[in-house]
């Protein structure tokens, strides 16, 4: 599942929706989630309008109307049970509808910003948005490892399975707790050798 | 826990955002002062690190699963100003790029999970470390925080869903703490655990963020809690604060319930507009806290039962180890 969607954040897909600024899909990003929470839902005209935008874009991105659908889908089951605890429960009758159609519009809106625009550009407008560097560098660094160690942690369960032959229940937290200790450790280690690397490059 | 765009009305969700911002900005400020800088790539490192662990699930009861959040593990580990910074980062790559979490929302779960659940954890942690010695004292403080943590963020989030109308509180409160009473439990056990195997691995890496002088909190910790009260007072205290039930239950009893309406302290907080609450109330409360308690039982026998002998311990988990 999370290769698959890293085949598109790592792809190189090229169209117009593509091209357009970081910074500018960012706000107009913003500008429409911030929009669909706060406007009443009486407005109509917003959200038909919003939609359809936002499938004209899709449909612009050549992303793949399907891929994105399973997306949508693939996260939706929690707005799912809590919209039906929301039909079943609240006060308003069609508040729930009010509530499917707004996240599911805040949803399409993030996961089309996230396919079609590359980390490293969304952390460039971040900076020029004067968000502390710290915490730009921070950002950065993660997105740069966050695969290492998923990968990382991949191989020690394949290193356990292939040692282990049957699995034991008392076992299974010890193994889960030593698991995650030792992916922390190779993460420090690696981030000591990340910093002599820096150094060795004239960070600073 | 992540709560999607869409569930938060406007007032709730800035109000949020205003509290974790201002979370994160003491949170950054002080990790810039205490930090050294050859730990600063770390922090990109423990966030990553973070998001893989999260990745990691565990078998909670009725076949369901849960995952870990790891804000406590971190805190312990770095200290809670870094543990904030670095959920931040986590909880926006998660909102970026895997639309886990809405953007409007972000300010709600990073006061939730980070400064709620991390830095309300690592109080716990210290707490605890400071009334029991040793490594004993960590390992069981790092359980029983990770599951105060994970209890602490749930009811966080079903105020701020309740305040926004979207989960009504009698619904919302009960499912939320209820499952992450359940759930807090396997965050603790594997907190524990990896904390423990940390500390094996490389002692160096827990002893450095350990205190020198106990009983002196680190920087940033009183902003902390004085955000994480302040946070729990907008989002939850109007649904839950047990003290003002049990002040209507007299007032009740006494037939002056009418006067007190209009009294100055407990006029906002509206609490009998829910027949029968009180009773219930009541009931939840007295059920919380048997089951912290039964909780920190258990994470004390956890710490007893895997730090048995600390003078031996070396030789004994060297003599365990695998060859490999």
């Amino acid at each position: 599942m999370l290769k698959d969607w890293l085949g598109h954040h790592h792809g190189h897909h090229d169209s117009l929706v593509h091209r357009l600024p970081a910074a500018g899909k960012l706000w107009a990003a913003l500008a429409i989630i911030v929009g669909s929470v706060l406007v009443p839902w009486g407005w109509h005209a917003w959200f038909i309008g919003v939609s359809a935008l936002l499938l004209l874009v899709a449909g612009l991105s050549r992303v793949g109307l399907w891929f994105l659908l399973r997306r949508l889908l693939l996260l939706s089951p929690f707005v799912l049970g809590v919209v039906l605890v929301n039909a079943l429960q609240a006060a308003v009758p069609g508040a729930w509808l009010a509530l499917a159609a707004r996240s599911a519009i805040c949803l399409f809106t993030v996961v089309l910003l996230s396919n079609t625009t590359p980390f490293g550009k969304v952390l460039a407008a971040l900076r020029s948005a004067r968000v502390p560097a710290l915490l730009v560098t921070t950002l950065a660094l993660m997105h740069r490892y966050l695969f290492v160690l998923l990968d990382e942690s991949e191989r020690m369960r394949r290193a356990r399975a292939s040692r282990t032959f049957e699995r034991q229940r008392r076992m299974r937290w010890h193994l889960l707790g030593t698991v995650v200790g030792q992916l922390f450790v190779r993460a420090s280690e690696r981030a000591e050798r990340i910093y002599a690397a820096m150094c060795a490059r004239g960070w600073k | 826990m992540h709560i999607p765009d869409g569930f938060l009305d406007g007032k709730t969700a800035i109000t949020a955002a205003a509290l974790s911002t201002v979370g994160v900005g003491v949170a950054l400020r002080q990790v810039r002062r205490e930090l050294p800088p050859r730990r600063i790539p770390l922090l990109g490192l423990a966030a990553a690190f973070l998001f893989a662990a999260q990745m990691v699930n565990f078998p909670v009861a009725g076949g369901t699963s849960g995952h870990l959040v790891g804000g406590v593990l971190v805190a312990a580990l770095l200290g809670p100003s870094a543990a904030i910074v670095v959920l931040t980062a986590v909880l926006v790559v998660q909102c970026f790029l895997f639309a886990d979490g809405g953007l409007s929302a972000l300010g709600a779960n990073l006061f939730n999970m980070g400064i709620l659940g991390a830095g309300g954890g690592y109080l716990v942690f210290r707490l605890v470390g400071s009334r029991l010695r040793g490594l004993r004292g960590q390992v069981t403080g790092v359980a029983f925080g990770g599951w105060i943590s994970t209890v602490l963020a749930s009811i966080g989030c079903a105020g701020q869903l309740a305040w926004s109308h979207t989960v009504p509180w009698s619904a919302g409160f009960p499912m939320m703490a209820s499952v992450h009473m359940v759930i807090g439990i396997g965050e603790g056990l594997i907190g524990a655990l990896a904390f423990l195997a940390v500390q094996r691995t490389r002692p160096d890496l827990v002893a450095e963020r350990q205190p020198t002088s106990t009983g002196v909190l680190p920087g940033g910790m009183v902003r902390y809690g004085l955000l994480a009260a302040l946070g729990l007072a907008v989002f939850v205290a109007p649904f839950a604060c047990p003290w003002p039930d049990g002040l209507e239950a007299v007032a009740a009893k006494l037939g002056f319930d009418a006067q007190a309406t209009s009294s100055v302290v407990h006029a906002p907080v509206a609490g009998y507009r829910w027949p029968g609450i009180h009773s219930a109330a009541g009931a939840t409360a007295l059920a919380g806290a048997l089951g912290t308690m039964v909780v920190f039982g258990l994470a004390l026998l956890l710490g007893h039962l895997l730090v048995l002998k600390p003078t031996q311990e070396p030789t004994k988990a060297a003599t365990k180890e695998p060859p490999c």
